[in-house]
């Protein structure tokens, strides 16, 4: 049976549709149940929405399918695929959400099905770069009104009225004309029948009509089982006959097995076996270190049996690497020219002629995620196929990479994601899940692989370490004329590919080329930079340096001309205006069409006044206590932050209070905004404070929560306020999950220098304050 | 044999007397509500309820908890409507959720001891617990609710 009676309504998007036959659940009657079909290619109607996103560019783009996404029981229980990964910002419940809102679905009456990794059947499942409301809020309302669109149809032939006369309302459709009524239940099954919708002729709800979106009154659906310990992470899953793993791992980024004893880790009570695991090359993109596992029969014993373990390594290309070292490299760098990512007007001349120079060097040392759930992965390869079961945030390359790692097809292989314990961009790399893999095929058993948080700090994919230098040079009257900033920083991409030394534009594109001011000479240059140890995305990304240098420098140049930093920031972003980036070459911007989501400084001004006045700016505190201030544009939101910071005679800092403002465009779920941006402010005073991994012989010299701390409630800010710029009717929607965090160092850094007058450069602060 | 109670059920145990009580619990009872963190007594993610007071799991062998009783989360209310849980559905406490068993346990266990903590004492008792989501701030006052009545 073909669900498209006419796949030519489907303008512009014949050419990639394809069918796929789903096998038959039984428990879901209805929509959904008998098949599926995928269009791999960006479903946004102009009608629809008065933007564009990058969601179509995205591998296997954007799959706008009631059928695939929608089941509706004959008892009117509606079952809503949610085929993101729940890692804590909420997206598990908001997609679902979005589509019952559009399907006018009783949200009491909706289950939430995790899709398993399928990209074709789904659509781009990467849970990463801020992106699952900006990508899916359209394509979800189509889903809905979809499937909404067929109940109907169904209703009207079941009565024989137009289907203009009838109208879905709260898990019914009604026809008011005879108060005549049938619930969702008794109409899936006739609805299943009725021909797909045309995208283009949809009619989605007014905003006005909304029941649940922007209301912020709906709690995850996950709430229940996490307060009782229900809910299951990738470490909860048990299979029959599984073996428990942990792995000794090369403690040097490309070091190799040499050889090993197992004979005392053998005698610790439960351990069952000792076996090499296959490691590959570095770099080699996810592709697992290699070791020696020890296989028990729980993990208690297989963690014994490890420290049990005498190993021999070699440590390979990157014994040397050492963090002081490096850091001066770096610095050095930093201090001469380099490739130049954008130029506008010459800075370099400007710089000589100006009045005055502010150099501000800053540096920003590597940081590990510590998701309170170390990687950990659960597979069942057997008979050439493959089970998975796992926190990851890439489902579909999940499923990719084993496959290739195990050297079967992809239709043999199935991934299972389980809720995330956090993620911040660690589980978007599935080395965990290939360990996984390769342990259970060679066993021919269930088997976990559970990473220790020594693991998870030891062997990585670490943030980046960076010195960002920036020079402002300054006319007589105090107007900023130049700046040059020069970003060194080892890439991501040298993880992907031997010999990288430059940034890759979606790095450049965070928080450098897209700086905001309104300077006449700017040069943005990013000199060479080799890695030599895993580098990865961790939250918000080179947002991170970038925000953290740029923003103190608007501090230092206030200071410099004596400015109220607020003032001083509005004067260098300069009046309202769409930023024109001609001389950017290969401008990321967050993978989005610049016409939607263009650099707008009458979004990013609004903020910042949106912040200083929630957050009183300018009041008047006691001795030793200071504002800061930093607005920050990533993953195409707008955020500015203001931290109150309170430092004692000792040097001891707490915060008294935190305000940030968000526009985050067309929004969701305004309380997971909420929980999102106190959350961030948690992690940004973490990395400022404490953050920081450093290298030794080539070796991480820290192990645990010991000696890389992060914030505790004790002295976690007393109160965050979070400000939520109300959108216009058609800004599209950005990025929540990461934007929150970059802007929160720079802003502490300036309070702290209002409030003691010393000016933090190098991060973490750690005892800085103390001298 | 080691005996001990756990949830109100007599459990016994006749492997290595020093396995962390955190791992007989998940790998072995198979009541994985009870999480790794660090493994370190660092986190508190492994927080359970030994006798009235809360422990760390990943520290704690079965052999020191012989003859004892273990409440973990899925023990902690037969329908999982302790105040703690229900103040922390109330304020919508968790992200991601990792710590929260452990963030519950350790607030259960402050209230038995001190029924109305006050904010001193509820930042203090609580910081041993580490939420890497950052959800410090309603975890604060979701126990102040609890410890007011929900
Ligand atoms: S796992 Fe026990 S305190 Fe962290
Ligand atoms: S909710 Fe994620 S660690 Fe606490």
């Amino acid at each position: 049976m073909n669900f498209i009676e006419n796949p030519k309504k489907l303008r512009g998007f014949e050419k990639h549709v394809r069918i796929e036959k789903v096998s038959r659940r039984s428990i879901l009657k209805g929509l959904g149940i008998t098949g599926g079909f995928v269009l791999a290619a960006p479903v946004m109607s102009r009608q629809a929405l008065a933007y564009e996103t990058g969601a179509g560019k995205m591998p296997h783009g954007v799959v706008v399918d009631p059928r695939v996404f929608v089941a509706i029981a004959p008892d009117g229980i509606v079952t809503i695929v949610a085929h993101r990964s729940e890692m804590g910002t909420g997206v598990r419940t908001s997609l679902p959400l979005i589509v019952a809102e559009e399907l006018e679905a009783d949200w009491t009456k909706v289950r939430v099905q995790q899709a398993h990794g399928d990209e074709v059947k789904f659509g781009n499942q990467d849970t990463d770069g801020s992106r699952s409301t900006r990508h899916y809020l359209i394509p979800m309302r189509q889903i809905g009104a979809s499937a909404r669109t067929m109940l109907e149809q169904a209703a009207a032939k079941r009565w024989g009225v137009p289907a203009t006369e009838v109208k879905a309302v709260n898990h019914e459709v009604v026809h008011s004309a005879t108060s005549r009524k049938l619930g969702f239940g008794e109409l899936a099954a006739d609805a299943a029948r009725e021909p797909l919708p045309s995208i283009e002729g949809l009619k989605l709800k007014d905003p006005k009509d909304f029941r649940y979106l922007t209301k912020g009154q709906v709690s995850i659906v996950d709430l229940r089982d996490i307060t009782t310990g229900r809910a299951r992470y990738g470490a909860d899953v048990r299979l029959p006959g599984m073996k428990y793993a942990v792995i000794a791992r090369p403690p040097v980024t490309g070091g190799k097995l040499v050889s090993f004893d197992p004979a005392e880790a053998l005698k610790v009570p439960g351990v069952e076996k000792v076996m090499e695991v296959r490691g590959w090359p570095w770099p080699s993109k996810f592709q697992p270190l290699g070791g020696v596992a020890v296989i028990a029969r729980n993990t208690g014993a297989a963690i014994k049996g490890r420290d049990a373990l005498k190993i021999v390594w070699d440590d390979g290309p990157n014994g040397k690497y050492e963090s002081v070292a490096y850091r001066k490299e770096l610095e050095e760098a930093s201090r001469k020219p380099g490739l130049v990512v954008r130029k506008e007007g010459d800075a370099d001349a400007a710089l000589k002629t100006a009045d005055k120079v502010i150099v501000g060097e800053y540096y920003i040392p590597h940081l590990a995620h510590v998701s309170m759930e170390p990687p950990v992965a659960v597979a069942n390869v057997k008979d050439g196929k493959a089970e998975i079961w796992a926190p990851v945030q890439s489902p579909g390359g999940t499923r990719e990479d084993v496959a290739k790692t195990l050297g079967i097809p992809e239709d043999s292989v199935s991934v299972n994601v389980t809720l995330l314990g956090g993620g911040f961009g660690r589980k978007s790399k599935c080395d965990f899940a290939l360990e996984a893999a390769l342990l259970s095929k060679e066993l021919g058993a269930p088997v976990k692989v559970q990473w220790t948080r020594e693991d998870d700090i030891h062997n990585g994919f670490l943030h980046t370490v960076s010195v960002e230098r920036i020079e402002a040079g300054l006319d007589k009257s105090g107007k900023v004329i130049a700046w040059r900033h020069r970003s060194v920083a080892p890439s991501i991409a040298s993880t992907f590919a031997a010999g990288t030394v430059h940034q890759a534009p979606f790095e450049l594109g965070m928080g450098l080329v897209d700086m905001p001011f309104e300077i006449a000479n700017i040069s943005c240059e990013n000199p060479e930079a080799a890695a030599h140890t895993r580098i990865g995305w961790f939250r918000s990304v080179s947002n991170i340096p970038r925000a953290f240098a740029v923003q103190s420098m608007v501090g230092e140049i206030a200071q410099a001309t004596g400015r109220d930093p607020k003032d001083m920031l509005l004067e260098l972003i300069g009046s309202p205006r769409i930023i024109k980036l001609d001389s950017v070459k290969d401008l990321w911007n967050y993978g989005e069409p610049y016409d939607s989501y263009p650099i707008d400084t009458a979004r990013m001004r609004k903020v910042v006044e949106l912040v200083a006045e929630k957050g009183e700016w300018g009041r008047s505190l006691p001795k030793g206590r200071g504002l800061g201030i930093a607005v920050h544009r990533s993953f195409v939101s707008y955020i500015a932050t203001i931290v109150e910071v309170a430092v004692d005679d000792k040097g001891k800092l707490t915060i008294p209070r935190v305000d940030t403002a968000i526009d985050c465009g067309t929004y969701v779920n305004p309380e997971r905004i909420h929980s999102q941006i106190e959350g961030a402010a948690i992690m940004g005073l973490s990395l400022a404070k404490y953050g920081e991994i450093t290298f030794k012989d080539g070796k991480v010299q820290q192990k645990n929560y010991d000696d890389f701390p992060v914030i505790r409630m004790d002295e976690s800010p007393l109160v965050t306020n979070v400000h939520i710029v109300p959108p216009g009717a058609d800004t599209p929607p950005s990025g929540v999950g990461e934007p929150g965090v970059p802007p929160f160092a720079p802003a502490l850094i300036n309070a702290i220098f209002a409030a003691t007058g010393k000016r933090i450069r190098s991060l973490p602060i750690g005892k800085q304050l103390e001298a | 044999m080691i005996k001990i109670k756990i949830n109100g059920q007599e459990q016994s145990w006749d492997g290595d007397p020093d396995l962390p009580l955190l791992w007989y619990l998940r790998d072995e009872a198979g009541l994985t509500g009870t999480k790794y963190g660090c493994g370190q007594a660092l986190c508190g993610a492994c927080t359970v309820i030994v006798d009235k007071e809360a422990v760390r799991a990943c520290i704690t062998s079965i052999n020191d908890v012989a003859g004892r009783e273990v409440t973990t989360i899925e023990g902690l209310h037969p329908s999982g409507d302790h105040p703690v849980q229900k103040a922390w559905r109330q304020l919508n406490v968790p992200q991601c959720g990792f710590c929260q068993a452990g963030q519950i346990m350790q607030a259960a266990a402050l209230l038995m001891d001190n029924q109305k903590p006050s904010h001193d004492q509820i930042r203090e008792a609580m910081s041993g617990n580490i939420c890497r989501c950052g959800c410090y701030q309603r975890i604060e006052n979701a126990v102040h609710l609890a410890s007011t009545g929900v």
